[in-house]
């Protein structure tokens, strides 16, 4: 591995005293004061998030839609500019190289992909083998990503930016100047909450991070750490790579199934993926709640009354906006329906739990 | 500079014992509590169980992480801070007092020729 990489707003991070880790070669903050605090403040004011380690890869020129639609399994022809679209990578056997969001900048002609930091090399070389005929340049060190999340967000970026990103709509993004540079706003996220996700060339990410926090003071903005970033993201059932998805896990038993569509024509892994379809599921992505004490961590057992293994944790955690022990976890069929009793083992003793409608919370609801 | 207090011994896992006659008070130090963030969850077993020194008598849980907690001296307990299952914050707030964990009937006084004094465990530290 080379050395840690670090983002543009590594000196903000140290100077504001947060805690630095190495995520995936980089070095970002866990902390910054109190995981449950930055958590909750998410969940009812607005968090910001260094994700500058993301990765951004361009697809170009007149095969760009084409290499796109070869490697991903959405349909991307149904991508027009302004908007993201969700997506898959599947390997051959149908397995999950990663998880994506695509950036329609220019119709057919240009496309940015948002990938996961600790797989953006794999997924590089994996998209140079599968080409067909598209400019492919990997920019995530050119690139910096900030998330503005909370139902305030809306109001704060009105604040720095035109009127026009108030009024985007979810998966939708325009390309606003910011001081002398372009940004890419888009109304994404990976909290459930509403808010942004803004890309921005790395020379402007401090200045952009300062002025978020500075005009953010009135609603109560908070720098979130990745600690937060991953309960928040818990909560919502969403995904991470390396836990819920993996190169041995399929998009149907995770629930992804609704980004693969072979309607749209031939793609990578779509003959595998039809047949596991086919095939039916073996074994299903759930949430569960523990009613014992204890909190169930990745790849702790799951057993079934009757004391059978019938599957594992992918994510674990205690919910900090409920104040309890949550989870996800794959169990074999039979076992998915809400209300279902199952027991975690958690170090050598088996704690009760139950299958629970997901997400865990519902911020829009609330 | 970190608050060590000298009265207290300490193992290389960021554990304090107080020793008052063969009555050993066990938590986890100030250092331990602010590297694994707010605590959620504590496992410390009942009061007459047995305990062995360096080996594992519970789990402190912080939101993301699981750390094993373990025993400064060999010995029985004779009782366990049980305020601290529906409340851990004193392991946060008040580490070396109030979020005590477990006492311990120590069986061998030498075990604590073992420990580290302030100065050893603050060396520890220091190189963190």
């Amino acid at each position: 591995m080379s050395e840690v990489k670090k983002t543009p707003l590594a000196g903000e991070h140290e100077a504001a005293g947060a805690r630095m880790v190495d995520f995936a070669g980089w070095y970002l903050p866990i902390q910054y004061t109190n995981l449950k605090e930055e958590h909750l403040n998410v969940r009812s004011n607005i968090g910001l998030f260094d994700v500058s380690h993301m990765g951004e890869v361009f697809f170009r020129g007149e095969n760009a839609l084409k290499s796109l639609q070869h490697m991903t399994t959405n349909d991307v022809s149904k991508l027009k500019e302004g908007k993201a679209q969700y997506s898959l990578i599947l390997n051959e056997e149908g397995g999950v190289v990663d998880d994506i969001i695509i950036y329609c900048l220019k119709e057919n002609q240009e496309y940015m992909v948002c990938v996961n930091a600790a797989n953006s090399d794999k997924d590089f070389a994996w998209f140079e083998k599968y080409n067909q005929g598209a400019e492919l340049k990997n920019e995530s060190s050119d690139w910096a990503q900030i998330a503005v999340q909370g139902k305030k967000s809306p109001e704060l970026l009105d604040q720095i930016f035109s009127e026009s990103v108030k009024d985007l709509a979810s998966f939708s993004f325009s390309v606003e100047a910011f001081t002398s540079e372009n940004c890419i706003i888009a109304r994404t996220g990976y909290t459930g909450e509403d808010g942004y996700e803004i890309f921005c060339p790395n020379s402007v990410a401090v200045d952009l991070w300062r002025k978020l926090l500075e005009k953010g003071a009135d609603f109560g903005v908070m720098p979130i750490g990745l600690g937060a970033r991953d309960t928040l993201r818990t909560e919502m059932k969403y995904s991470l790579y390396g836990h819920e998805i993996t190169d041995e896990t399929n998009p149907f038993e995770a629930s992804l199934g609704w980004v693969v569509k072979p309607a749209k024509g031939d793609f990578v892994g779509k003959d595998a993926a039809v047949s596991l379809k086919e095939a039916g599921l073996k074994r299903k992505l759930i949430g569960f709640t523990i009613e014992d004490r204890g909190i169930a961590r990745d790849n702790y057992k799951v057993f079934s009354a009757d004391g059978q293994e019938i599957g594992y944790v992918t994510s674990g955690t205690q919910s900090p906006s409920l104040a309890k022990a949550i989870g996800i976890a794959y169990v074999s069929l039979g076992f998915e329906n809400i209300g279902q009793e199952i027991f975690v083992d958690i170090r050598g003793r088996k704690a009760k739990a139950v299958v629970t409608k997901t997400p865990f919370v519902d911020p829009k609801g609330a | 500079m970190k608050v060590i207090p000298e009265e207290f011994y300490y193992t290389k896992d960021h554990e304090w014992a107080l020793v008052d006659e063969n009555i050993v008070t066990v938590g986890i130090t100030t250092y331990a509590q602010e590297s694994l963030g707010e605590v959620v969850y504590v496992e410390i077993p009942e009061a007459g169980s047995k305990v062995v020194q360096n080996q594992t008598f519970g789990v402190v849980e912080s939101v993301k992480a699981v750390s094993d907690l373990y025993a400064p001296v060999s010995g029985t307990l004779i009782e366990v801070n049980e305020h601290l299952m529906d409340n851990p914050g004193p392991v946060n707030d008040s580490p070396m007092e109030d979020g005590w964990l477990i006492r311990i009937e120590m069986d061998n006084e030498k075990e604590l020729m073992e420990l580290m004094k302030a100065p050893d465990y603050r060396k520890i530290i220091d190189k963190k």
